[in-house]
């Protein structure tokens, strides 16, 4: 159920709850996370009777669904957030009492996920994809025809709490940008006159679902998701998107030969994890099958969060089974009984389906108790949602949020593969990992090392948007060069390309059109985008250093401090107040984030600078200003003083006033 | 099992899986620290502590030893990426050394002269952020907070083990928090340990600011790198002061 607006006056709730504990809910409902006094209004106090009549059971029967395990927080915050809209103090009191942890403990968690709200966040909640794609396919206009028919300005709500306008970033669909979520309906393509069409449905009181879903598909049907997104892929094959697949065949053949072949083959198909490290997958699996746990766990790494990638999307979609294959083979060979596929939220519409098909696996006996007959190999997988958070996309990050937590990276060592989920030995890999390996046990490791070059064996998928005639997904050989898939997706004047997402690098097409993809030149972890000469590189480069400076977790100093400079830096180059000094000091800041940050996002966060002032010099130089004088050029002295002029005005006046009072 | 590592060109015995800040302390050679407690789990927040080994750059605290490690510490690189990491600190919050109750005895202050901090290469910042002062015992002047996590991790409610300490939001709307009602019960010990354990002064015990005439405060009886390097000392330092 949603929060809504029931016109219930202060007064009667006090006389329902009493005084002092309508007070004490008042007061709660009034500050925000940040501890900020809210505005005023009647709103919440309205809502509250609605939420004390539900909290009289319901989240004791939360509790009680997980079995008061505060491992499961994440999924009890869902409920909350299901319940109410949004996940208000009170009720979060509640829980955090049920689970014997502090309210501030919960909050927590609750505050480090952008999809939960600590207060309403509208009937309806309308998330706009915020990517450099969609700013190039009429962002703006979508955006002021939402706020225009919404009545919402972005980050808010419209007065009568219907709508709740927030951009959010990449949701995995820069193919057919602008996208927006709807709750957990997605619509994409947005124009300003669709936009207008969908707000007067949800007016009219038509629901999300309704609208995006007219023939009422059933959700776990993979009609329903066609219907919402378009899954565009255009090249496929040696590796992915196969058919057909005998999988209890496979699977028999595995279980046959032992975990020890199982292994030997994967590390001789010198398979490394497209995740984006890289790692050895065969080497991954041995460690994980050697340490030592009383229990062990596999993990889909489905938290595809990179800004332009969208290719696990894709194979979930398409094909799902092959994954959750990769995932019972990588049960077999570590002697794991569960496991988890930690979803994005930004896929939420492929969970009834992606449930569907585990169903489908566990009728044909290929999960659950006595896999295909087997007594003792018990092996079955849940879905872990996330909540909106990049930083997950690091294992350990990941692991935490499974364990209902923040999602802060884990400090190394001790690794996943020997202190994991629930600190016991877990084996995490990415989608397109778990696809490869149940390819090559199908295809052997003599056909994948065919595929390739040198140290990058087999394929990879590429999702390629931007300026060109045909964005989607790819499947490239290791080995091609940019050129070479510049031109079978139709690239149109390309000028840069943005190689695998913010973290990865830019490159200029003219210098760098001829390097292969591999993980020893292009190592491409699944993104292309592409500009052409008439983008604003530098606007692009910003953009993305605030995407880093919103998802640093904060939890270390360089990623959580340094991150703010650099993207301030840019900022200051823009606006041709930076002189070569600046240039100088984004370098070195860049490296100090680098080397020193905590995990991948600040080992990569600086990326977008530092490869662009590398490609692209020319951009800065044009913007840089000499000094004149002793200060720096971005030094504003007239602003200075006039601020310094103001304050004194201020305190004057605050003075005077003192005085004024202390005499009457 | 014992190993041998080499720091800064020297070769060191010592024992494999020790903590390489620790192992350097016991050979005279001072890596700086700011959330890092010997005794205690790593908790590898400010990374201070970075050195490079084997030819990349990590957080000495993170890492335990093993053999063949080749350790650098003092290299000139090195030392200007730890000095940028504490000016760094200064400028992200409000850091008024000659106002603060933790002049004299506070790790960052005592570390930013240790490492020959003047001025901080960062702009200033100057954040505005409110101090909370409603538990009885203690207040958190939040413009001094570096995020280290001390006392999130390891001060806890003593009957329930909840956390007393929180942090709320992340990356730069981040802030530390406090429950109130688990603050008030803490015994006056766990007040003082909080207080201690705090690297800044952000978590200050009311009524005992400014205890100690200037020259006979903490830092200033025996220097950070004297603390550090003095074995003994830091392991008391886990315990109680």
């Amino acid at each position: 159920m949603k929060w809504r607006f029931i016109s219930t006056s202060a007064e009667e709730i006090t006389r329902k709850v009493g005084n002092k504990a309508a007070f004490f809910l008042y007061q709660q409902l009034l500050l925000d996370d940040a501890g900020r006094r809210l505005n005023t209004t009647l709103q919440p106090i309205a809502a509250m009777s609605l939420r004390i009549e539900n909290m009289n059971n319901k989240i004791p029967k939360i509790i009680q669904r997980y079995q008061a395990d505060q491992t499961r927080l994440l999924d009890m915050l869902w409920d909350l957030h299901h319940l109410f809209g949004y996940i208000p103090d009170d009720a979060l009191s509640e829980l955090a009492n049920g689970l014997n942890m502090s309210l501030n403990d919960a909050r927590e968690t609750r505050s480090f996920y952008h999809y939960f709200h600590d207060r309403p966040s509208g009937k309806y909640t309308l998330y706009l994809s915020d990517t450099v794609i969609a700013r190039m396919n009429g962002y703006q206009a979508v955006q002021a025809a939402l706020e225009r028919e919404s009545g919402a300005p972005i980050g808010g709500m419209d007065p009568t709490g219907t709508f709740g306008l927030y951009s959010t970033p990449c949701v995995g669909l820069s193919d057919q940008e602008p996208v927006m979520l709807v709750d957990e309906v997605v619509f994409t393509r947005l124009t300003p006159e669709k936009v207008s069409d969908i707000i007067s449905q949800l007016k009219q009181g038509r629901s999300p679902e309704e609208i995006a879903n007219p023939s009422g598909l059933p959700k776990d049907d993979i009609a329903y998701v066609d219907q919402l997104v378009e899954t565009t892929i255009h090249q496929a094959g040696p590796v992915f998107f196969q058919q057909p697949n005998d999988f209890p065949e496979l699977l028999n053949h595995c279980l046959d030969v032992g975990p020890d072949v199982v292994i030997e083959t994967i590390t001789a198909a010198k398979l490394r994890g497209h995740g984006g490290a890289g790692f050895s997958t065969g080497l991954k699996w041995r460690l994980c099958r050697e340490a030592a746990g009383a229990a062990k766990y596999v993990i889909c790494n489905a938290d595809e969060g990179e800004p332009g990638t969208f290719k696990d999307r894709a194979l979930l979609t398409r094909s799902p089974q092959a994954v959750f294959m990769g995932m019972v083979l990588a049960a077999s060979v570590i002697g794991a009984r569960e496991g988890i596929i930690y979803l994005r939220q930004e896929y939420i519409y492929l969970k009834a389906f992606l449930e569907k098909q585990l169903q489908l696996f566990r009728e044909q006996q290929l999960l659950g108790n006595s896999i295909l007959g087997r007594a003792g190999f018990n092996f079955d997988i849940r879905i872990q949602m996330g909540a909106g958070a990049y930083v997950c996309g690091d294992e350990s990050a990941l692991i935490e949020s499974c364990e209902g937590k923040r999602g802060t990276p884990r400090v190394k060592p001790p690794y996943p593969v020997e202190q994991g989920y629930l600190g016991m030995p877990t084996c995490v890999n990415n989608v397109e990992t778990l696809v490869a390996v149940t390819r090559v046990l199908q295809e052997g490791a003599d056909w994948y090392q065919s595929l390739g070059v040198e140290n990058s064996r087999g394929s990879r998928l590429m999702s390629v948007s931007g300026d060109c005639d045909r964005p989607g997904i790819y499947e490239v050989e290791w080995g091609t060069t940019l050129n070479q898939v510049l031109s079978s997706v139709g690239a149109i004047d390309p000028w840069a390309v943005q190689i695998s997402g913010p973290s990865g690098e830019c490159v200029a097409v003219e210098k760098s059109g001829e390097r292969c993809f591999g993980y020893s030149d292009l190592a491409c972890n699944g993104s292309l985008m592409i500009f052409n000469h008439s983008r604003d590189l530098l606007s692009i480069v910003k953009h993305f250093m605030q995407f880093f400076v919103d998802e640093s977790c904060g939890i270390c100093t360089p990623c959580r401090a340094g991150n703010v400079d650099l993207h301030n830096k840019v900022e200051r180059v823009m606006a041709g107040r930076a002189c070569q000094q600046d240039l100088d000091e984004m370098v070195s800041w860049g490296s100090l984030v680098r080397s020193t940050s905590r995990c991948g996002l600040g080992g990569t966060s600086p990326n977008p600078i530092l490869t662009t002032l590398k490609q692209f010099p020319e951009i800065y130089q044009a913007k840089l200003t000499e000094q004149q004088g002793a200060l720096l050029p971005s030094f504003d002295l007239q602003a200075a003083l006039m601020d310094n002029e103001q304050a004194r005005i201020e305190l004057t006046q605050k003075e005077l006033n003192h005085a004024s009072e202390a005499i009457k | 099992m014992s190993i041998e590592i080499i720091i800064d060109g020297e070769s060191v015995t010592t024992e494999a899986g020790t903590n390489l800040v620790d192992v350097a302390a016991e050979n005279g050679v001072y890596i700086p620290t700011l959330c890092y407690l010997k005794g205690k789990p790593c908790l590898g927040t400010c990374r201070v502590c970075s050195v490079r080994v084997n030819g990349h750059i990590i957080a000495a605290c993170t890492l335990p030893v093993s053999e063949g490690m080749n350790v650098e510490v003092n290299a000139p690189d090195l030392l200007d990426m730890r000095k940028a990491l504490i000016e760094i600190l200064f400028v992200e919050g409000n850091h008024n050394c000659p106002s603060c109750e933790k002049s004299g005895r506070c790790d960052l202050q005592a570390t930013g002269y240790e490492l020959g901090m003047v001025v901080s290469r960062f702009p200033y910042r100057f954040p505005l952020r409110e101090r909370e002062v409603a538990a009885k015992h203690l207040w958190l002047e939040r413009d001094r907070c570096i995020f280290c996590q001390r006392c999130v991790e390891f001060i806890r409610d003593k009957a329930t083990d909840q956390k007393i300490f929180s942090i709320r939001g992340r990356g730069t709307t981040a802030q530390i928090e406090i429950d109130i009602a688990l603050a008030d019960r803490m015994p006056p010990e766990q007040v003082r340990e909080a207080a201690e354990i705090c690297p800044v002064g952000c978590i200050i015990e009311k009524g005992v600011g400014f205890n100690d005439p200037i020259g006979q405060r903490k830092f200033e009886i025996q220097s950070v790198r004297e603390r550090a390097l003095d074995i003994k000392d830091s392991a008391a330092e886990s315990g109680h002061e």
